[in-house]
């Protein structure tokens, strides 16, 4: 795809502080590649973030950006939205920013359905405050703050976002850059809130959590990257693929009991209603199925900051005032002579 | 039929009218006040709602009361009543402290049955003895019969019948005061134009109860108010929270820029959200945000991204908004914080009245965090303060607490609609062509410390803010020492500046007298009344206001020192006298203090100066 602007238009000149190694590099590399694509202009894009490692991102861009508070980040760019629709907005939050002290901005941005696209980072640690169990924390994790394993379970963000109501969830990890160019391009291309959790790795504090996809050797045979409109095929041989078999999804391999590729489900992300979406992103979760990657879900609905705009323009079509004194003196007036 | 015992005439009246909280007072009360003010008297009004949103009927808790002054020097909603209207004995018990000798009580009869006064704890079968009301003028009329017979033939169930109780008691009110009916009549059919059967049945009961004043054998003073010729010009009645509104409308018209509002509904302030969600015609947006926290972030996205923003609250919601509002001021960007401030501390008082919030305003961040805080000083004065809140937060790029309370947020009174050509210009220190060149989103006008202003969209001036400290030279985050202390006092040198473009303080009252009374915000008019009559009564007395609290007025200081004693009034604890200890050292402060969550009463302020004058 042709655009007028590269990678490095969007590269701010500051020096990044991440750890070497942290997943969050890739990621940041990744946007800007990403919204070179997609072709915005820096100046009519804007990143907004809360605090936390991830949160620093807006910091190395070379757009609008605005690093906020904790937790907040999701409620400024509402803000930023609602009061400009023409802007492209970005919200970058982590997994303690968006899900513990966030996590009610998070749901009502999700079930607004602002046009914000929120860059989830999952490490399922606090690594700014250095090591603490996060709300994505397994349950048993052995963290500073829960020396003897935590005693509380986690949240899943893509079931969090589709019981908000959400319209767009995707899901990519930090090492597969293609994929991730890719939920990120979908997801500014979806008018609505778009949630993409990216599996991102913190080498210092939960070195290794996402090993389980993340690692070449089995990363393969132990995730699937969903495609629109395309069979569920996954396996380093591409020979396993999803049925679903009454409520529940199982793993086949084609060729075996005469399953072929027609017998395979094919994905639709489109479809309103949400229950093979979560059950897609449910797997790995409490089960030995295939992590899924790439856009879950991706729905057209009513967009807030658009039914904002067209609400005003509605009721100005049946109202002529325009100003306060067209206002004021078409009210319960009277004169003094 | 018999002659009216006398007519009295006055240059000021109070009447309060009280009933069920489904009585209908506040619309009896609102007409009423409206038709006075058309007809020349100035009007202060103040409801008193109840806490509770549907109490048991006939109880204490229910009762619901809108009292309206008017006349001539109308400064106040007043202290005690002329007349009291008491649609069952809850509302009489309720309002027994706003009885004087000789107040006229009209009274429903037919609700002061022995179960209607059980179900308001009564002890006895005479209420009237019972709360010691004996200097009185009772008129007893027999409301619920009159309003069956005046409604028999329209074939209305008994509820719709009895909801035009309030009418009747209208009626008999504008007989009271010889105010004519057509205006009343006209408001009605503003009101109830699209339900002709309602409002026949409402017209036809105001009727008859005026009627029945006319008729009966009362032997009651009946009032004739002097009108004044006010200014000429169009005119409305509005309450401080309207008026706040529309202010903020006022200053996003002449800035040139769309109007924002996030806000979570929290008494008393919802009004302003409930105002601004109405003019959409006018392009204002506004965000039901999911927490206070939200309300006051959404408005943050929405001046980063270039619109004049602003979010409404009461203090529990304020405290709920430190930490965003720490970031506005680290971030430097425009914000009209609006706290229409009620009884405290936690949920307190939610309906009532209260000045506690000031310290919180000032003070209530983490860290060196200054910010504008002002307050507006009665119900049309919430109009000019919130336009001026708004033009110092876009001029000086800074957050602004604008202070207003339940008193004057719901209090109303007759406002000129104001020629906007007359109001200042606000002018928003946007970025230029020639701030390109190495531009830095801190860079700052170099004699009042402003930072320019630069929104998304506009090409290459992109930037990012933070509520990390900047490096003062290059915007980047800096944690170096010298560069903290540099910019802290940047931040508060930037503040001070805004001294220079807001009005003197203006001494009133006798400013030749050796005591100087102090007050600020929403208790002007009872302080003004007191002042007035003070000085009248031969107790000469200055009296100096503050609208501008941080920074204060260039002036403070002088006019502070010039005087032998000051009497610092507020309703707090005295948060505004020890503000002023500590910016105007040595200076012998004297407090009037009340924490009743009601407004003050201008008798006792004038009671409480006397004895402090004498000390």
């Amino acid at each position: 795809m042709e655009t007028k602007y590269t990678a490095k238009d969007y590269k701010s000149d500051q020096y990044v502080r991440w750890c070497p190694g942290c997943g969050d590099h890739a990621v940041v590399n990744t946007l800007q590649k990403a919204m070179a694509e997609i072709g915005v202009a820096p100046h009519n894009t804007v990143v907004v973030s809360g605090i936390g490692c991830s949160s620093r991102l807006p910091y190395y861009m070379n757009t609008y950006g605005f690093h906020t508070i904790h937790g907040r980040g999701l409620a400024i760019a509402t803000g930023v939205k609602t009061a400009r629709p023409e802007l492209s907005v970005w919200a970058v939050t982590g997994d303690g920013d968006c899900l513990a002290i966030g996590g009610n901005h998070f749901i009502h941005a999700v079930r607004r359905n602002v046009d914000i696209n929120i860059l989830l980072l999952n490490n399922k640690i606090y690594g700014l405050t250095k090591g603490q169990y996060s709300p994505t924390s397994d349950r048993g994790a052995v963290t500073k703050s829960s020396p003897f394993g935590t005693v509380e379970e986690p949240f899943v963000p893509a079931e969090l976002t589709m019981g908000a109501r959400g319209m767009f969830f995707a899901r990519a990890i930090d090492v597969d850059l293609q994929t991730s160019k890719e939920v990120m391009v979908a997801a500014a291309h979806h008018a609505g809130a778009s949630v993409v959790e990216i599996l991102q790795n913190c080498v210092i504090f939960n070195d290794g959590i996402h090993k389980y996809v993340s690692d070449k050797e089995y990363r393969a045979e132990r995730s699937i990257v969903l495609e629109h409109g395309k069979p569920m095929i996954f396996g380093a041989k591409r020979d396993k693929g999803l049925i679903l078999e009454g409520l529940n999804l199982r793993v086949v391999t084609i060729g075996e009991n005469g399953i072929t590729e027609n017998d395979l489900l094919v994905h639709d992300a489109t479809t309103m209603d949400n229950l093979l979406h979560c059950k897609l992103a449910m797997m790995g979760v409490d089960n030995d199925m295939p992590v899924a990657f790439g856009v879950i879900r991706s729905v057209e609905a009513p967009v807030y900051d658009q039914e904002v705009e067209q609400q005003i323009k509605d009721v100005q079509a049946k109202k002529p005032e325009r100003t306060l004194q067209d206002l004021l003196m078409a009210g319960e007036i009277w004169e003094v002579k | 039929m018999s002659e009216k015992t006398r007519i009295i005439d006055t240059d000021k009246v109070v009447i309060r009218f009280s009933g069920d909280s489904g009585d209908g007072m506040q619309l009896a009360g609102t007409i009423f006040s409206n038709l006075s003010a058309v007809f020349g008297n100035e009007i202060s009004t103040f409801p008193d709602y109840p806490a509770e949103i549907r109490a048991p009927q006939g109880t204490l808790g229910g009762v619901s009361g809108f009292q309206v002054h008017l006349g001539k020097r109308i400064y106040t909603p007043g202290d005690k009543c002329d007349v009291l209207v008491a649609m069952n004995p809850a509302a009489l018990k309720t309002n027994v402290k706003f009885v004087k000798p000789n107040t006229i009580i009209i009274f429903d009869e037919d609700s002061f049955t022995e179960s209607d006064l059980k179900k308001a704890d009564y002890k006895t079968l005479d209420p009237f003895a019972e709360l010691g009301l004996s200097n009185v003028q009772k008129v007893a009329v027999p409301v619920e019969t009159m309003v069956k017979s005046s409604l028999a033939d329209m074939g209305m169930d008994n509820k719709a019948i009895l909801r035009s109780k309030n009418m009747f008691a209208l009626g008999l009110v504008c007989w009271l005061f010889n105010r004519p009916m057509e205006h009343a009549m006209e408001m009605l059919k503003n009101k109830f134009g699209k339900k002709p059967s309602i409002l026949d049945a409402n017209i036809k009961v105001l009727t008859d109860g005026y009627n029945y004043g006319n008729n009966i054998h009362a032997t009651v003073s009946t009032y004739r108010i002097e009108g004044e010729s006010s200014e000429k010009g169009y005119y409305m009645d509005i309450n401080g929270n309207k008026a706040t509104a529309l202010g903020l409308v006022a200053a996003a018209e002449k800035a040139g820029i769309p109007l924002f509002l996030g806000s979570y509904p929290i008494t008393p302030a919802t009004d302003i959200l409930h105002e601004l969600s109405k003019l959409k015609a006018l392009g204002v947006k506004t965000v039901q945000a999911e927490d206070e926290i939200a309300g006051i972030c959404t408005a943050i996205g929405a001046s980063f991204a270039g619109n004049l923003a602003a979010t409404s609250t009461s203090g529990p919601g304020l405290a709920l908004k430190s930490e965003a509002l720490g970031l506005a001021v680290m971030a430097e960007i425009p914000l009209v914080v609006v706290d229409v401030q009620r009884g405290g501390p936690s949920t307190g008082l939610p309906t009532k009245t209260e000045q506690t919030d000031l310290l919180q305003a000032l003070y209530g961040r983490n860290g060196e965090s200054p910010l504008v805080v002002m307050a507006a000083s009665t119900p049309t004065d919430c109009f000019d303060m919130a336009f001026t809140a708004s033009k110092i937060a876009l001029e000086y790029m800074t957050p602004v607490i604008l202070l207003t309370d339940a008193f004057i947020g719901n209090g109303s009174s007759a406002w000129r609609i104001p020629d906007m050509g007359r109001y200042p210009e606000i002018r928003i220190p946007y970025v230029k062509d020639e701030h390109k060149e190495g531009w830095k989103p801190y860079r700052r006008h170099e004699s009042t410390n402003v930072r320019y202003k630069a929104i998304p969209g506009m090409e290459d001036f992109m930037h990012r803010l933070g509520g990390l400290e900047k490096d003062f030279h290059t915007s980047a985050i800096s944690t170096n020492p010298e560069n903290h202390e540099h910019m802290t006092q940047v931040r508060q040198d930037k503040i001070d500046h805004v001294a220079n473009n807001i009005p003197l303080l203006n001494v009133m009252g006798n400013p030749d007298a050796d005591t100087l009374v102090v007050g600020w915000g929403g208790t002007f008019g009872h302080l003004y009344s007191a002042v007035e009559e003070l000085n009248q009564s031969g107790h000469p007395v200055a009296f100096a206001h503050f609208r501008f609290i941080s920074p204060m007025p260039k002036n403070a200081e002088e006019v502070l020192r010039r005087y032998k004693k000051v009497i610092v009034a507020e309703l707090n604890n005295g948060q505004f006298a020890s503000f002023l200890r500590g910016k105007v050292p040595g200076v012998n402060i004297a407090q009037i203090n009340q924490m009743q969550a009601q407004p003050f009463q201008v008798s006792e302020i004038v009671e409480d100066v006397i004895k402090l004058m004498e000390k």
